[in-house]
Parts: C-alpha cells; structure tokens; sequence
C-alpha cells in the first residue's frame, strides 16, 4: 500500500528525478512493469505464431520451393502436394461470395445510413450485428440441410438447363459445389461489408449531400453519384475486410464445398478450400512432408488474409480521415 | 424534360426501394436461421439432452450433456489465457505506453486477430498437444483464448482512452499515484465497455469448431480436469451434422440452437450493458 | 455487483476442480470409422461393467487413427488398412517400441448406390467398379453395369462417384481390392488410406459418404456394411474370384476369412481381398486396433489388455446383432497369446 512518501507530491509522471526505488515503492512502476509484460506477451505470440508456421513447413518448402503454388496434385500416396486447387477453391468461393455479399450489402447500408430514420437504422444494425455472431458451424448446418438440397433441385436446374452450355454453368451437380460455399459465404460476410460501410457513409459530410440535392439532383443520385463515391475508399475496405473474412472460413465451407482437390470451371463442380482441407486431413497427416505441407498451406492463407486485412485498414483510414479533412 | 425528370424519379425511388429490399433480406436471414433452429431442434431440447452423455452410434436417445459442459469449461480456460493478458496490455496502451511501442504492439494484435482459426488450431496443437503428448480441453482453451487476446486488448485501449481526462486530472490532483488511478477511479469508469468487449470476445470464441479440431479433440464421456480431451458444442454439431444418422441431425440441430441462443443472449446483453453505461465514442 | 461477480467466478473455479476429482481412469482412442458402430457399443457396455475405465474412442478415420497413435496423443488406435512397413518403422523410431495389431471384427465395403428408379440389387463385375472409379465408366446405362443386371431399367444419367475425403481404412480396403483386380488402377492410384482419386466428391468419413450417397441422385460410394443396412441404402452384389455375384452379409464375409485364419501372420497384418471361395464376399477385411508394445502407465496397460481380452470373449457376442463377422476361432486363439506381448 503506497504510504505519504518522504518526497513532495509529484505532479504525474514528469518528475524524473525520483529513484528508481521510491517509484518502486508507489507501485507505479511495477505496475507499468507488468502491464508491459502483458503487452510484450502479445507481441512474442504473434511472433512466435508466424515463427512456427515458417519452422513447420520447411520440408515442405525446401522439396517444392515456388512451384508448391502451382501444381495441382495433392497426392498422399505419392507424397505430392500442390496449393494450386486449394488456392484457386478458396479464391473463387470468396470471389463468388463477394459478388452476392457486394451488392446486398452496400444496398443495406445506403439504406441504413441515407433513408431509415436514426431509430430504424440503429434497431436493425443491431439485428445485423447479431448475424454477424452466428457461428460458422451454424451456418454450415443450415448450409447442409437447407442450402445444399435447393442448389440440387432449383437453382442447379433452373440455371444448367438454358445455360449449361457455357463452361461456368456445364457438368452435373450434386449439391455441393463452389456456387454453394460462395452462397453460404455471401451471408457470412454481409454484416462486415454493411456495418462498415454504414459507419462511412455516415461519415460523409453533410454538405456534400445537400450540395447534389441543391442541383437538383433526386435523392437516388446524391446518394450513388456523391455520397457513395465519396465513401468509395471507406466501402472497398469494408470489401477487404469481408474478403479476408471469407478467406479464412473453414467449417461452414468444409460442409458444402464437396471436398474434392481439383479445377474445374465450372460453379457447380466441387472443389475445395485451403481451410477445409487443413481442417479435414491435419490430424490424418501420415508422414512428415503430408503435415508440413499442410502447414505450409496454413501459411499461405495467413499470408492472403494478412496482406488482405492491411489493405482493408488502409482504406478505412484514409476514408474517415478524409470525411473529417473536409469537414473541418 | 418533363418526362426525364420523371424517369429519373422513378430510377431514383425503385433503387431506394431496393436497398430496402436489401436491408429487409439482411435481416430476415438473421430471423430465418432462428426460425430454421426453432423448427428443427426446438423439439430435441429436452431434459435428457442436456443432462445426458452421449449414446453408443445407431442408439436413439442421448444428449450432449457434456459437450455443453465442455463448451463452458473451455470459456472459461480461454478466459483465463486471454483476459489477463487482454486487459492489461490494454491498461499499458493507453496509460504508460510511447507511441512507438504502442503502435508495434497494436500492429501484432491486428495480426492475431486476422489469422483464421484453423491456423490458431495448428499453432496450438504445436504449442500444447504434440509438447504435452495429447488432447487436452488445455489446448482447447489456448487456442480459444488467443483468439480473445485481440478483440480484449483493442477494445480496453479504447475505453480506457475514452475516459474524460477530468476524473485523470482530478485523481492526481488528490494525490493519487498512477496505478491508484488505474485502478480506483479509470478502469471502473471504462468497466462498461470493457465488461461489453469481453463478453463479445467470448461469443465469438464459444462458436468457433475448427481450432478445437485438433486441440480439444472430443469426448464421449465427462472431461475431468484440464489434460482430458473434451466434447464441445461446435464440435459436437459438426460431427453430427456430417453423419448419416437421422437422430444426430436432430441433435445437431438443437445444439446449434443451444449454441445460438446462448451467443445471442451475450450480444445482447453485453449491448445492453453497454448501452446504459456512459457514452464513449465507437471507432 | 464486483462481489456476485467473485461469487461466481469461484464456485466455477471449485466446479472445474471437482469435475476434475473423480477416479475414473480415461484411455483415448482414435481411428477408423468403419468399426465404429461396435466399438462405441463395445466401450458404452465395458464403461458399465467397470465403471472406473471409460474408453474414449472418436471416429476420425483410419489415416489420423494411425498418425495419433504414432504421435502418442491417444493411448490406441484403430485401422481397416493394417499399417504398412514404412508406417510401422515411422512409429518404432518415434515410441522406441512396436506397435501391434488386433484384430477385432470382420466387416466389408459395400457399392452403395442411389439411382433413381432403380430398387433392385444391382450387380457389380471388378472391371466395372474400377472402370466407374476410374472415370471411365460415366453413366449408369454403359454396357459393363447394364450386362450383369439384365431386366433392370439403367437410366442414362452420369454417375456421380462418392469416396471418403478423409484417410480412411474404408478406403484402404477398397483401393487395395481395386488394385488386386485392375492393373490400371494399381499403378495410377494404387492402395493406401487415402489417395488421389481420379473423380468423385469427397465425404467425411462413412456418415459423409452415407449422407452424401443418400442425399445425392445417380450417386455410388462404398461404405462399409454396416453403415449401408442402418441406413436402408441400397448396395450391391459384387463378383467373387469364383465368379458368382455375391451380396456382403455376415456369413459371405465369414467365408472370405476363413481361409485367411489358418495362415493368419504372427503380426495379424493380412489383406484378405478377393479372397477365394464359392461364398466368400470379395472386399472384406479385418479391422484392427492398434497398441503400443510398451505401455508405461501400468493401470493404462491392465485397463487396455482387460478389454482385449474381453473384446475376444464377451464383445464378440455384439458382433451379429451389428452386421459384423466374428473373428474365426483361430485368430481369437492366436490374439489371446498375443495380447501378452504389450508390456
């Protein structure tokens, strides 16, 4: 317990000419002294994360080097691993996800920041927060038994019939398939990309909207021809944020994408994802060069999500700074 | 002109229409994936699913007793690792810190937090499960508990920050020391918020399935102590869900109700505490 | 309001404590999910005779069965493909010991089939299962399906192949029957827990590929026997080396091993695919669980060998009632012996 020291009272923590030991003796120092410890801990962690990803797939990197990125067999027997199918399943789901999450989404925040009234708009962020909370099991629950049965028997017929000619839309389905992860990702994503952009667009200055208006422009045309360029950086962060997010989604992809390691162009194919394949065969892993180039893998989608997550910072930034540049 | 005027008016209220239609289809899906548990699981919660282990495959009956336990004995543990270190790295940001540091410190967080959860599940299984030589509910929770280290650390920064520099200035001014203001007069101003990030941090964590993949791993029976591998929720209900037994789809779909109600009840509530608590500036 | 908050923090603390307090000795299992119908049977009735073990057995595939044993993060393991030499050494030079093999029941992979309009048994010839795993063979109406299945109605739809995504004995045992008839498929794919397949969608352990079949029109997948009579999917009769079209039950299984019983090797390592016999059901197999010679723990030990020695005995009553063959009475006698050597 700190007693009245000897010394006059400080005023804060400008007088540095107190020893080492009576800042001991107030406390201030041990407690900036474990505070720091704790703050270092995230950092050594972070550290010894990335560390370990490196460490762990040296076999891996060492026998395959560049080429890891572009071969397409993953073979267990012949002890063969390439990233090419995994990569290209998770960068077309998310690409597919983004193309339904995209539109829904800065749809629902334009909505919510330019024409529901404060009450409203809040009342259902809230709700949109909460979908954000749904776990990714969930998702692949509802992704099983509801998503997957209607791709089978509506949307598969309904688009293959009149367009199955083109090599996107060709081949049979079976249920689970790119289309459906990026489906079942859309809905995922969706709170990211509208809570984010909602924040921007709110940000965006008043009189820029007023500015439009009083030209004479309707209310449709100041939102998408002023306000949302204006927010455009802020609302592409908002992308990067969901994409990253999308990127790194394992259990509610591994139950629909259909588990199937290779290339196909077509939507309806089954492919499979640089998560779920880690998530399906990392405790299988027989054999050194199987389980490192599983982490290996592991590492390639840190860094995706880490290039991608920075970017998206990036961007918000530079837009709310921007809203407040000219504001001022 | 007068006919384009009007076709611009009409552009301009179908396209508002349509966010709206947007908006209402964002949020319907919240209420379809309840009503969708409601329907399917609603009628599996009963007393012998949540109190009972597990029965023997292709046996009707059975609960998930254990993987509810389980599920609550790895918050707890992820609590344990994540908000220690969390709150207090958070007290150093914004109370003793440089900006240097700060920064470098923020910047790892942001990392952590971006690194998918299968990957948090290879990092623990090296850490916990290959050391250790086995499964743990251990591992399970380290896994957990790094994934609210972020979410903690940023969000006490921030409220920490947000605390009006009046009850600082007024506590020295009586004489306080640091860490006495720390802890007597800023912590429980910001508690609110703080209270509201840890509980968001452990929604976010009690849903989460793939690090406990291979950490926690899953158990038929009761997990005793820490060195056991236990059954959890998430875990439960993606085994279940992928197998070809009609009973486990019906559990699995009343523990994904059990899950999601309980994860809908702690964002709201900690919205809530949040909401009545003094106003601080959401970033 | 901090005080309730303390009150609660230390009754969930002491409740963490005193779950942990009990007695109960836990052994962790992990492997194939080929058996697991009977061993999750097996252990739930053993739990209740001795309270005090409780074997905690998940069902993760024969390939993470063998690399977690391997590790030493579960006290046994559980494959359908028996570990192969490289395997074995793998784990000798990590445990500093040897690791045997039990084996425990007699099971089979079955063709299981979803096409629409069609409820008859469908018989199987070896070239068309491997020209349909294969690749080659793309619809259900192609002459190598259609000729053995005269009089019934073979709709011209693709087929939609189902295998497991994960490492599984199922898989081991299919492969390696596939690779005994077709010289192609030996040297493209060849037998192993998992492989490359050539085409198919990949499901997670037999309740993925079940479902999948299930829920999946024109599919064909392989599961074990099992899986497909508590599921009321519709399977196969596959042709013997004898030539006749034979359909997996317990008695047609029993037949393929009895062969097999009299020259059973020391280490119970044997493939008794297409085997031969007038009866005998040509993808069968043992199914083994797998523990270390050298044991530490010594209640671990005793625990492990009670219910082996138990499994052979009593446990081998469950096996009927589960659609799993006994094991033939040599091999019961030869394990016995055997389950001495864990030490």
């Amino acid at each position: 317990m700190a007693t009245a020291t000897p010394t006059l009272p400080s005023a804060g923590p400008v007088a540095g000419s107190r020893s080492f030991l009576s800042k001991l003796r107030e406390g201030d120092e041990i407690a900036r002294l474990i505070t720091f410890l704790f703050a270092a801990t995230v950092v050594l962690i972070t550290v010894l994360l990335v560390y370990e990803l490196w460490i762990d797939s040296t076999l891996a990197r060492h026998k395959f080097g560049w080429h890891f990125f572009v071969t397409q067999t993953w073979d267990p027997v012949m002890d063969e691993y390439g990233a090419l199918p995994f990569i290209y399943g998770t960068l077309v789901s998310s690409t597919l996800a983004l193309l339904i999450a995209v539109p829904l989404g800065i749809g629902a925040s334009i909505f919510l920041a330019e024409l529901a009234p404060a009450r409203i708009s809040d009342t259902l962020q809230f709700f949109i927060d909460l979908l954000a909370a749904v776990p990714s099991v969930i998702y692949g629950l509802l992704g099983i038994f509801i998503v997957v049965p209607i791709m089978r028997e509506w949307i598969y017929p309904a688009i293959n019939k009149p367009l199955g000619f083109l090599p996107l839309f060709k081949g049979p389905s079976y249920g689970p398939c790119f289309l459906t992860a990026g489906m079942v990702l859309a809905i995922m994503v969706i709170p990211y990309i509208i809570s984010v952009s909602r924040e921007v667009l709110l940000s965006v200055p008043r009189d820029q909207r007023e500015a439009a208006l009083a030209l004479g422009s309707t209310r449709w045309e100041s939102t998408w021809k002023v306000v949302v360029p204006f927010a455009k950086t802020g609302i592409m962060g908002s992308v990067f944020l969901a994409l990253a997010r999308a990127l790194g989604e394992t259990m509610a992809v591994t139950m629909v994408i259909g588990n199937t390691p290779k290339i196909a162009a077509s939507l309806f194919a089954p492919g499979y994802s640089i998560a779920a394949v880690i998530a399906n065969e990392f405790t299988e892993a027989t054999g050194e060069l199987y389980t490192q180039a599983l982490i290996g893998l592991g590492l390639v989608l840190f860094l995706l999500t880490f290039i991608l997550n920075g970017l998206a910072r990036l961007l918000i930034i530079v837009t709310t700074q921007k809203g407040s540049k000219v504001s001022a | 002109m007068n006919a384009r005027l009007r076709w611009r008016k009409f552009v301009s209220n179908f396209m508002l229409t349509m966010t709206g239609v947007c908006a209402f289809v964002s949020v319907a899906v919240l209420f379809l994936i309840l009503g969708y548990l409601l329907f399917n699981g609603g009628t599996s919660i009963n007393w012998a699913f949540l109190t009972q282990l597990p029965k023997p495959v292709g046996e009707e009956g059975g609960g998930m007793a254990n993987a509810i336990v389980g599920s609550a004995k790895l918050l707890l543990g992820a609590s344990l690792l994540g908000v220690p270190i969390g709150f207090l790295g958070g007290i150093y940001l914004a109370e003793f810190s440089g900006a240097k540091v700060a920064s470098v410190v923020r910047y790892a967080a942001d990392l952590l937090n971006g690194v998918p959860s299968i990957v948090i599940g290879i990092f623990a299984f090296s850490m916990v499960v290959r050391p250790f030589k086995g499964f743990s509910a251990l591992a399970g929770a380290f896994a957990l508990g790094l994934m609210m280290i972020p979410i903690t650390l940023r969000s006490t920064e921030e409220f920490l920050n947000g605390v009006p520099r009046m009850l600082r200035e007024g506590a020295m001014a009586l004489g306080a020391s640091k860490w006495k203001t720390i802890a007597t007069v800023i912590v429980p101003a910001a508690y609110r918020g703080i209270l509201t990030a840890i509980l968001l941090a452990l929604a976010r964590v009690a849903g989460e399935a793939a690090p406990l993949l291979f950490t926690s791993f899953g158990n038929r029976f009761w997990s005793q102590g820490w060195t056991q591998p236990t059954a959890a929720l998430p875990e439960m209900i993606f085994r279940y869900a992928g197998s070809a037994y009609e009973d486990w789809h019906r559990q699995a779909w009343a523990a994904g109700l059990v899950l999601l109600g309980l994860i809908l009840i702690i964002n709201i509530l900690a919205r809530t505490i949040l909401s009545r608590g003094i106003a601080v500036p959401r970033s | 309001m901090k005080r309730t908050a303390l009150l609660i923090a230390a009754v969930l603390v002491c409740c963490t404590l005193v779950l942990g307090a009990q007695n109960h000795l836990l052994i962790n299992g992990a492997g194939a999910t080929f058996p697991y119908p009977i061993y999750s049977k097996w252990f739930d009735v053993y739990h209740q005779k001795n309270s005090n073990f409780e074997f905690n057995y998940q069902s993760v595939g024969s390939g993470a069965g063998i690399k977690q044993v391997t590790e030493g993060t579960v006290d046994f393991g559980g494959s359908d493909g028996p570990m192969n030499d490289e395997q074995m050494k793998a784990f000798q030079d990590k445990r500093s010991t040897q690791i045997l093999h039990f084996p425990t029941v007699l099971g089979a992979a079955v063709p299981t089939y979803n096409v629409p309009g069609v409820t008859a048994t469908l018989n199987f010839t070896p070239e068309a299962l491997a020209g349909i795993f294969l690749g080659k063979i793309t619809k259900w109406n192609d002459p190598a399906i259609a000729g053995p299945n005269k009089g019934v109605n073979l709709p011209a739809n693709d087929i939609v192949v189902v295998h497991r995504s994960d490492g599984s004995g199922t898989t081991y045992m299919w492969t390696d029957y596939l690779s005994k008839v077709s010289e192609e498929w030996k040297s493209k794919v060849s037998k192993a827990t998992s492989v490359n397949w050539p085409v198919g969608l990949g499901g997670k352990g037999s309740e993925g590929v079940t479902g999948l079949v299930k829920q999946t029109p024109n599919a064909i997948g392989y599961v074990e026997l099992t899986y497909a009579l508590q599921n009321n999917i519709a399977f196969g009769a596959v042709k013997n080396a004898a030539g006749n079209f034979v359909k997996a039950d317990v008695a047609s299984v029993s037949a393929a091993a009895a062969g097999a019983a009299k020259d059973m090797p020391a280490d119970f390592r044997v493939s008794i695919t297409d085997a031969p016999g007038k009866t005998a059901y040509p993808i069968s197999s043992f199914t083994w669980l797998l523990v270390p010679a050298k044991i530490q723990d010594a209640t671990k030990r005793d625990a492990i060998k009670g219910f082996l020695k138990w499994m052979l005995t009593d446990g081998q009553s469950y096996c009927e009632q589960l659609s799993y063959a006994k094991l033939p009475k040599e091999v019961v006698d030869k394990e016995s012996k055997a389950i001495n050597n864990i030490q």
